[in-house]
């Protein structure tokens, strides 16, 4: 079953929710990028909440007018249009009065979905018998979806996605530096909204696959998972695209498969499994990889300790040490060391007086900074300059040229 | 009204809210100050899960083992949110927005597949609550207040809120000073010598405990919107910490009663016959009291 909707074989319906899943997962992540970058990940949840108060009301409306109140591009319109109101609260509450962007996000939050309670309750009083299944709009759910309905989603998830990649250079250009951004003639402020304007767009084509509540975590988690694997923002960009369409792609697949699971937690869960493995596995930044980086330097930090010693004739306790010189043949099992043993010893010693010269000469100092106990000096000077060292080593110390 | 009516059926639920309002606002004072307003939010988030586990495990809907799945899970939530911070050198917001809304679908989906439909468990009622079924059926007026056999028959929500406000006011007040200062000026705390770290983590712990017992009784929405709102209309009206306290106190109050009575009453008298969600009301008051005091407060700008 379930690989039958990874295999888009669950008819035509669950077919272009799945992609449009995928393209809105693409347009979060790639837009989620520049909030993260931003360090304003989280507005992004006040704006997904703020839309409940739109949608209910916007049914009410439809009702009012004569309508079924079904019309989802209706409830849609409803939801970006309280969202925006959400938005602008937030930035005014931040820049016109004392209170921190956190504090103005949780208060719109709080308030917008209480209100929006208080008019669902009112929905279910007023039409008891049809319940208009607004519910589906707080954990998001693709099921048994009208043919029309998702076509517009699959399209509007386009679109979405269409507008960031386009827009994706003077955003860069606003998350990193906005000083220069406005210096080079960009206006930011222009810049910051087009971002808002993406996040809004996402947050109102997800309300219906994500769910409101979820939906900041597809703008969150994928940027996250991409900041893993490079140092490079367009990488980073193309990358969370990458792990937001995978995951809604994988998450509305299960769930069309699944019809009573919403669809909103799988799609979550998928995407916090590619975090999960890119916190663990990935080069460089992953757990992994630093916990065997570390190993490899404690291992070289051993060995040298073990080689001064050894040439100094001190004994060595320490087991970690130990083990690694008898590893490498550099000791006999008793801890004498083998002629190779010797040959490394003297060398290492050799290195420490050569390392003592080069840093109390400032003619080195390129050469200096870059001392670290470990690092061989001859990757570093060249065999003139070593033979300088090596002439000043054999001279009595103290006396000058 | 007469107290026939309006004590069995107002008067605890009204009263569970005014403990709830005010058990969060009191800790929600210092998180605002302390940049951790968003706290509340993400603490109200993870707990489903824990909750749902605690009920799988025990099999009942009773309120000690979910007490303690709530807060095995909050204390999860924030050493994941640590160690994600520190292994991926992610900035808090986001390490917190990963860790809360992974929780939460986790729960939800626990929710789903698993059979509660037996017992008074869903996504719905962990949001919203149910304040208005917290009534005391054992009273037939104001005299019941002196009567011991009907005072058994309050719901046990209401002497938990009460400890539970007791609880955070006791620690609030015995702690004052460190947190005060602390709170202030991190570094002048540190060379005093302060420890400031365990203080800060205690008031999380508190914030926490504040968090999980009004989820209980009233859901999630009014844990988040009374840790904030309250108190950040305060911080409009004065300059002073004791002052700014006092206010978040008379806020949380009016949002709690006024809310409670707008959602039983105030479709009555636009002529409906149905009531609204209290704790949705009880939200959308404190967003207004926040709102006005936004607009006129003596103290609302960066000065």
């Amino acid at each position: 079953m379930i690989s039958d909707a990874l295999l888009l074989g669950l008819g035509y319906n669950a077919t272009l929710v799945t992609l449009g899943a995928m393209l809105l997962g693409m347009a979060a992540g790639v837009g989620g990028t520049f909030l993260f970058l931003r360090k304003r990940a989280l507005v992004s949840d006040a704006v997904s909440h703020a839309t409940l108060p739109g949608v209910g009301l916007a049914f009410i409306i439809m009702v009012a007018l004569g309508g079924d109140g079904r019309s989802l591009v209706g409830l849609l319109l409803g939801g970006a249009v309280s969202a925006g109101i959400g938005l602008l609260c937030v930035s005014w509450l931040s820049t016109r009065t004392r209170l921190a962007e956190d504090a103005a996000i949780g208060a719109v939050l709080s308030v917008f979905f209480g209100f929006g309670i208080v008019i669902l309750t009112v929905i279910q009083s007023m039409s008891a018998g049809r319940q208009a299944g607004l519910e589906g709009f707080l954990l998001g759910s693709t099921a048994g979806m009208l043919r029309t309905d998702a076509i517009v989603l699959a399209g509007s998830a386009a679109l979405t996605l269409l507008l960031v990649l386009l827009l994706r250079r003077p955003l860069t250009l606003a998350a990193f530096d906005p000083e220069y951004a406005s210096a080079s003639g960009r206006n930011v402020t222009r810049i910051d909204l087009a971002m808002m304007g993406i996040v809004l767009a996402v947050t109102v084509v997800g309300l219906k696959i994500v769910g409101l509540i979820l939906i900041v975590a597809l703008l969150i988690i994928p940027p996250v998972t991409a900041r893993f694997w490079t140092e490079r923002t367009d990488h980073v960009v193309m990358i969370a695209g990458l792990a937001g369409g995978a995951s809604g792609y994988v998450g509305a697949a299960t769930s069309a498969a699944l019809p009573n699971v919403p669809t909103g937690p799988i799609i979550v869960l998928a995407s916090f499994a590619l975090f999960a493995l890119s916190l663990l596995f990935a080069p460089g930044r992953g757990v992994l990889s630093s916990f065997l980086r570390h190993r490899t330097f404690q291992k070289r930090v051993h060995l040298r300790q073990g080689l001064l010693a050894l040439a100094q004739n001190q004994p060595i306790y320490e087991g970690l040490t130990m083990r690694l010189l008898k590893r490498a043949g550099l000791v006999l099992a008793d801890g004498v060391p083998t002629d190779a043993g010797q040959a490394r010893a003297a060398k290492a010693m050799l290195d420490e007086a050569r390392w003592t010269i080069v840093r109390g000469d400032h003619s080195y100092e390129a050469a200096a900074v870059l001392y670290d106990g470990l690092t061989d000096l001859e990757t570093l000077l060249t065999t003139d300059q070593l033979r300088d060292v090596d002439a000043q080593l054999a001279r009595p110390q103290g006396v000058g040229a | 009204m007469s107290g026939a009516e309006f004590v069995p059926l107002s008067l605890t639920p009204m009263l569970i809210g005014i403990f709830v309002a005010m058990a969060c606002a009191l800790p929600g004072n210092f998180l605002l100050l302390r940049r951790q307003a968003l706290i509340g939010d993400a603490i109200s988030h993870v707990v489903l899960p824990g909750i749902v586990v605690a009920f799988l495990l025990s099999g009942m809907v009773a309120a000690l083992p979910m007490l303690l799945g709530a807060a095995a899970a909050a204390i999860i939530s924030v050493a994941a949110i640590e160690a994600i911070q520190r292994l991926g050198k992610i900035e808090p917001g986001a390490a917190m927005g990963v860790v809360f809304t992974t929780m939460f679908a986790g729960g939800v989906l626990l929710l789903e597949q698993s059979d509660t439909s037996s017992v008074h468990l869903d996504v719905e009622h962990a949001l919203f609550g149910n304040l208005e079924s917290l009534i005391w059926l054992d009273a037939l007026g104001w005299s019941s207040l002196l009567d011991l056999d009907a005072l058994s028959g309050l719901p046990v929500e209401l002497p938990r809120m009460a400890g539970t406000l007791v609880l955070v006011g006791l620690f609030i007040g015995v702690f004052w000073r460190p947190l005060k200062i602390s709170t202030f000026d991190e570094g002048f705390a540190q060379t005093i010598g302060m420890r400031t770290r365990p203080l800060g983590l205690a008031l999380v712990v508190v914030s926490a405990i504040a968090a999980v017992a009004a989820f209980d009784a009233v859901g999630s929405i009014i844990v988040i919107a009374m840790f904030i709102c309250p108190p950040a209309a305060a911080r409009m009206m004065t300059n002073r910490l004791e002052t700014q306290v006092a206010w978040s106190m008379l806020f949380a109050l009016l949002a709690a009663v006024s809310g409670y009575i707008l959602a039983g009453y105030g479709p009555l008298w636009l002529g409906f016959d149905a009531s609204v969600s209290a704790a949705g009301m009880i939200a959308t008051m404190s967003g207004v009291l926040l709102a006005l005091a936004a607009i006129l407060g003596p103290h609302r700008k960066r000065t």
